[in-house]
């Protein structure tokens, strides 16, 4: 029988970067979580409280439950086992103080709608039932399109947008909707490099106005410096800490366990950490 | 030649529909308006969900929910002994038997394509197949089976009879009569589908384009999905009537994927579809008349020629302006096209 090969972590005291905060103040607490598609175990017993705040990056590698572990979160897929809180509440009843930013190709890009449309699309939950929206809901659109600079942009047909410019508009979107917890799904892939700089000093800005920012990111050399705090997933929650303290050669060898090549990859990470 | 193509006559083929034989091609005219531009409405969410093929799957599989529909009726008129004095309530009773049969044969097919899809290794494709195939073949025996107590006839099932419309009953109300039942029917489900599309404008288009993004909103994706499904087998158990099973995909799928090739935005994209409605349905009548032929099938072939006429002359994409452009204009420099980051500051 394969089975998974699940590492074995150390119990990760999940509530130590939390502490003296109460649950309402507390963006994200995830417990006990086990997601598995088909019977096959894809997350395992992940525990997690996140402090508000901070801007913190998902690493793991390919198949560690990553993008499953936002999925479930948002409550896109059924659990086995566990339950996530935000804010304090089921996460049924405060999503809408979540912004999502999905996969770039888990949507359809020939869709019939330009780039104003997606961005105000954002502002539908803060609409009710039946309404439309407003001069005021435009002029947030616009005021986001400007920030990813991609106000010239607002009446393209978003088939007609590069790979950078489809993931800037996403990103309009999500601050269109105002959140106070960001959850993104790898926004820097097949993002040339301008791009991904100019995402990443919009999440510094969204950070310093007290948001939290929960980033999936597959580029090991790129996290070191880019988020306040990692969280180093492989089915099992393997660390979370500040990323200083967890992106050691060590704690990655045992997230991205026995595989040669980004074993040399991590090496390079942490020599590069160290000089 | 002149056996191969009948003969034009200006007379009875434009002029004589909308003059001396208007209460006859009027109804006509207007039913199937109704059946294309409800289609038409609900269908645009299906090209946009990539679910055209579910669309065909409800529309064969309505047929064993009519064959139940009718079974259950029959029964209970016997079981209460009805007689014929009760003719109108009788009538009623059927009619709903039948649409709650529909409606039924309509969400077990969304369930069993989502089930066997999901629980099996099965891919959504040949789900689709598998549930469609299987549910009309059921409908097929059903029908053969009680063919004394079920009144479907084979023909009317596959391509409908829309020529009919204007002999049916007339619905009256206070005194008057107003217009065919059939029609009062379906021009109240087209208003209802345009009334139900403009209401939830925003949930159908999120849920279409981003379910994730939809669901984070409070607007449950799968709740819409299995609505519109629902909705979609009431439109289509309303066009049965006029135009059959096999034509009803056709009227699903055509008016959107017309106007999908004229316009990117979507709220055009819709009024295009209720514009090809229109047309295709008075192209269709007179082409009907002119060949002497099923007029639903017409309608169709009517509607496939705009696709095709919006596929050549499209101002965007289209066959004549692809060839334009090729020939006009070289390729553009590579730093023409090269992506331009100067409005990106790298700090």
């Amino acid at each position: 029988m394969n089975q998974p090969n699940i590492p074995l972590s150390d119990h990760v005291q999940t509530d130590k970067w939390t502490k003296g905060l109460s649950d309402a103040e507390v963006p994200l607490e995830v417990h006990d979580l086990t997601v598995a598609y088909h019977h096959k175990p894809v997350l395992y017993g992940v525990d997690l409280r996140i402090p508000p705040g901070k801007l913190i990056g998902i690493i793991g590698p390919n198949g560690a439950g990553k993008s499953t572990l936002i999925k479930a979160i948002m409550g896109l897929i059924p659990t086995d086992s566990g339950w996530v809180r935000l804010f304090g509440e089921s996460n049924k009843k405060n999503l809408r103080r979540v912004g999502y930013v999905p996969q770039r190709e888990s949507v359809d890009w020939d869709f019939p709608v330009n780039v104003m449309d997606v961005v105000l699309m954002g502002r539908y939950g803060k609409l009710g039932l039946f309404k439309r929206p407003k001069k005021q809901d435009r002029d947030i659109a616009c005021a986001c399109l400007e920030k990813v600079k991609m106000m010239p942009y607002a009446d393209r047909q978003i088939a007609n947008l590069s790979g950078g410019q489809q993931q800037r508009v996403f990103l309009a979107r999500a601050l269109a909707q105002e959140s106070d917890l960001y959850l993104m799904d790898e926004p820097f892939a097949g993002v040339d490099a301008a791009t991904e700089s100019s995402i990443i000093s919009l999440l510094h800005e969204l950070r310093k106005q007290g948001k939290t920012i929960l980033v999936v990111h597959h580029d090991l050399p790129t996290a070191r410096n880019y988020f306040d705090m990692l969280v180093l997933l492989n089915m099992r929650l393997v660390d979370f800490g500040p990323t200083e303290e967890v992106f050691t050669y060590d704690k990655l060898q045992k997230t991205y366990g026995g595989r040669l090549t980004i074993l040399s990859e991590v090496a390079d990470a942490v020599r590069q950490t160290k000089s | 030649m002149n056996e191969l193509i009948p003969a034009w006559d200006w007379q009875t083929v434009v002029v004589a529909p909308w003059t001396t034989d208007l209460p006859i091609y009027g109804w006509i005219v207007l039913m199937g308006f109704f059946v294309c531009a409800a289609c038409g409405l609900a269908g645009n969410y299906l090209i946009l969900r990539r679910m055209a093929l579910v669309g065909d799957a409800i529309s064969h599989s309505v047929l064993p929910g009519l064959a139940i529909g009718f079974l259950v009726a029959n029964a209970w008129s016997i079981g209460g002994g009805a007689d014929d004095a009760s003719a109108s309530s009788h009538g009623f009773s059927y009619g709903l038997a039948v649409f709650i049969g529909s409606l039924v044969a309509g969400i077990v097919t969304t369930m069993l394509i989502e089930i066997i899809h999901k629980r099996t290794r099965i891919k959504q494709d040949a789900a689709i197949g598998i549930t469609f195939s299987t549910l009309f073949a059921l409908g097929v025996v059903l029908i053969s089976v009680y063919a004394d107590k079920v009144d479907l006839d084979a023909d009317c099932v596959l391509h409908g009879e829309i020529a009919f419309v204007s002999i049916q009953p007339f619905t009256s109300l206070a005194g008057h009569e107003i217009a065919p039942d059939p029609v009062v029917r379906m021009g109240m489900v087209a208003l209802l589908t345009l009334g139900l599309v403009l209401l939830f404008y925003k949930e159908l288009l999120v849920s279409s384009f981003d379910p994730g993004l939809a669901s984070s909103m409070g607007i449950n994706a799968t709740c819409v999905h299995y609505a519109l499904m629902c909705w979609l087998s009431v439109i289509v158990i309303s066009a049965f009537e006029a135009v059959g099973a096999i034509l009803v995909i056709a009227m699903l799928i055509l008016p959107g994927a017309t106007a999908s090739l004229l316009t990117t935005r979507f709220p055009k994209v819709m009024m295009l579809s209720i514009l090809h409605a229109a047309l295709s349905t008075v192209v269709g009548v007179h082409l009907a008349i002119w060949l002497n032929s099923s007029t639903a099938g017409c309608m169709v072939v009517a509607g496939s020629g705009l696709f095709g006429l919006a596929w050549a002359f499209s101002p965007s994409q289209g066959l004549l302006k692809q060839w334009w452009r090729r020939r006009r204009t070289p390729l553009p420099d590579a730093q023409v096209i090269a992506p331009d980051h100067s409005d990106v500051e790298v700090p």
